[in-house]
């Protein structure tokens, strides 16, 4: 990583989020441990993937960076403007930088709206701009997501999932943000039309330079579009690396065990690959097991993993977070 | 291999305010004993009305099957009178949902839920039903089962839960288990869990499955045989490697290309332009044919009929059945 920090678009410090569990009387305060520590630094132009299981935090970090959940801890950092404390009305100038794209275009879009005034809406919030100007400007944003123009007229209930979607995706580019967090973009599409929203938002990154967070729990599709990829395990980063040598290796055992139980579709490679099936569920992020959080499920897990939790450091090429990645010999062939 | 299901013709409609949908139509096809079968197909392509469709449970109105067989094991479901066909629902044939929280009742216990299908279907009396339940949550690999077998759905997680879902559908050893989209909604170490967990009960208790999915890695790993489907009809069928190294259908080309995400890094994915079409707005001739880049005019005046462009590859495309790429 060459670039100076003038290339961060957006960095997050040692982000913390715990939730308050109701709890009785005479029982101690709990606390969902969403986020427990989760730093990155996300560059201009770049995609950086955050992948992980229900629970992991994903989700929380989507809402944590947007300042839609307040974090506990840590800090928010946008084009090197602090904005973890900022009040709502400064907060609301510098959102127009970061926009976000949800999973299901059917929830995220006003029904009762057409889709030019979707569109335009931030234009609104954000520009003292003409009428005729917006309008002119919400054509021009719905062809630039392929669709036609005259869509402006419709309602949401008339477009299909994938044109919705493409809706969602002109709202956000609106405002010509330096950065846009992706929450499963595509997973509540069919698979021939995820392709075309994928391809979009690749066209328009490399047009317009903007940087993704791109959250997925659709390893194949991750591995495609990022450029660097971030996974999480109960509100923790376990390994980050650039995308090409996740490709090559993968160091921690829960990277790993995630990446071989994705189906490949391939009978043949489905049938080469060996596969590590974890047991048991996704400990409760209520109590998370102490020590690594992963140990209760790792099927390389040693005394040390419950006595120490591990620190996210450096092997090699990439960040990781467990004591034993990167010893030679670890972890060892499962049979 | 004797056919275990043999479906013939089937159409399923449904009557809405806008007129009349084919939500399947024509639908012909066979599972062995012991076989693996995949219907694949993307939202609206009619897959999951069909495996309702099997087992009868289409809402009437507004739905009907317009006509068709489903040969159960040599008696037609279509006839059965509604005690015939109790006894045949999640007894001979089970079936599972992708999500377990609409099929599970929420103020029964487990053991209750599971319970019920071994009174019904084997007649087990209360002692011997206690114990069988225990012994099938620990088959389906539910740590501490008889805890478990007390407890209600929302005590557990999602993996668990259709875990319990497989333990009540294989209760009464069914020979035919239809799974709709099992692990759609689970995680991806939990999804291979649930699936290696069929996979391993299918060997031991040789039961067939009709796999309903959108997944084609799903479809890839645990498949014999896959039928692909558009907008209500077969289009395609063939063995899974056939499927995936040999497609011939310009759909399932397109859906295979798709979904090659690791394959192109950097470069940009091949898409199928466009979008299902809708049910009340069908195009003429082919369905696909708006879609397709192999499209002749003679697509869009007649729709193909299944052929066989091999032995055992019948496809409904006429520029596949002419041999052409």
């Amino acid at each position: 990583m060459s670039e100076g920090r003038g290339d961060v678009v957006l960095e997050a410090v040692d982000l913390v989020k715990h939730f308050p569990v109701k709890h009785g009387l005479f029982q101690p305060a709990r606390h969902v441990h969403a986020l427990d520590g989760v730093s990155f630094a996300l560059k201009r132009g770049e995609t950086l993937a955050i992948v992980g299981e229900s629970g992991c935090g994903k989700s929380t970090l989507a809402k944590c960076l947007m300042r839609l959940d307040e974090p506990t801890g840590g800090r928010v950092v946008l084009l090197g403007d602090d904005i973890t404390h900022l009040a709502k009305g400064a907060l609301r100038g510098l959102r127009r930088h970061m926009q976000i794209v949800f999973q299901d275009p059917y929830a995220s879009l006003n029904p009762r709206w057409s889709i030019g005034s979707i569109v335009a809406d931030p234009i609104r919030l954000h520009e003292k701009v003409s009428r005729d100007e917006r309008r002119r400007r919400v054509a021009e944003l719905l062809e630039t997501v392929g669709l036609d123009p005259g869509f402006a007229d419709r309602h949401p209930h008339e477009l299909s999932g994938g044109q919705r979607q493409r809706v969602a995706i002109a709202r956000a580019l609106a405002v010509n943000p330096s950065v846009i967090i992706c929450d499963e973009p595509v997973s509540a599409l069919d698979v021939s039309i995820q392709a075309q929203v994928i391809n979009l938002l690749k066209r328009l990154q490399a047009r317009l330079g903007i940087a993704y967070l791109f959250i997925s729990h659709n390893l194949a599709l991750v591995e495609h579009i990022s450029d660097r990829i971030a996974v999480m395990y109960l509100g923790q980063v376990v390994e980050l690396a650039d995308t090409r040598s996740m490709r090559r290796e993968l160091l921690h055992p829960y990277s790993k065990a995630l990446f071989s139980a994705a189906p490949v579709a391939d009978p043949d490679a489905s049938a080469r690959r060996t596969r590590i099936i974890l047991t048991g569920d996704v400990p409760s992020p209520v109590d998370p097991p102490g020590g690594c959080r992963f140990r209760t499920r790792c099927p390389w897990k040693q005394d040390r993993c419950a006595a120490e939790s591990p620190a996210l450091r450096a092997v090699g090429d990439r960040l990781v977070r467990c004591h034993f990645a990167g010893d030679a010999g670890f972890p060892a062939p499962v049979s | 291999m004797s056919a275990v299901l043999e479906v013939a013709d089937l159409a399923v409609r449904f009557r809405t305010t806008r007129g009349t949908v084919n939500a399947v139509d024509g639908l012909s096809f066979a599972i062995g004993e012991g076989e693996t079968v995949a219907l694949v197909g993307e939202s609206g392509s009619g897959k999951s009305t069909a495996a309702l469709a099997m087992l009868r449970l289409i809402a009437d109105p507004p739905g009907r099957i317009a006509s068709g067989r489903i040969l159960f094991e040599g008696r037609d479901i279509l006839g059965l009178r509604e005690e015939e066909l109790r006894e045949v629902r999640g007894g001979r044939i089970a079936m599972i949902f992708q999500d377990p929280m609409m099929a599970l009742n929420p103020v029964y216990t487990i053991e209750r839920q599971i319970g019920e299908v071994l009174a019904l279907h084997a007649g087990m009396g209360r002692e011997a039903r206690a114990k069988e339940v225990v012994e099938l949550l620990r088959l389906v690999g539910v740590p501490a089962p008889a805890e478990r077998a007390r407890q209600y759905p929302h005590n557990l997680s999602g993996g668990m839960r259709q875990r319990v879902m497989v333990a009540m559908a294989l209760a009464c050893k069914p020979k035919l288990l239809i799974a709709d989209e099992p692990t759609t909604a689970l995680d991806v170490t939990v999804q291979a869990q649930v699936l290696d967990l069929i996979q391993s009960l299918k060997d031991r208790f040789g039961m067939a499955v009709l796999l309903i999915t959108h997944d084609l890695g799903v479809v890839a790993e645990t498949a014999h045989r896959v039928i692909v489907m558009y907008a209500g009809r077969k289009v395609e069928e063939g063995t899974t490697a056939q499927i995936f190294k040999d497609p011939r259908h310009p759909y399932t080309k397109g859906l295979l290309e798709a979904a090659k995400w690791e394959e192109v890094e950097g470069a940009m994915l091949r898409e199928i332009p466009g979008a299902v079409p809708s049910p009340f707005d069908m195009p003429k001739g082919c369905a696909f044919s708006p879609r397709c880049g192999a499209v002749q005019p003679r697509c869009r005046e007649s729709a193909p009929p299944l052929a066989e462009v091999a032995p055992g590859r019948p496809v409904a495309c006429f520029v596949a059945q002419e041999g052409r790429p």
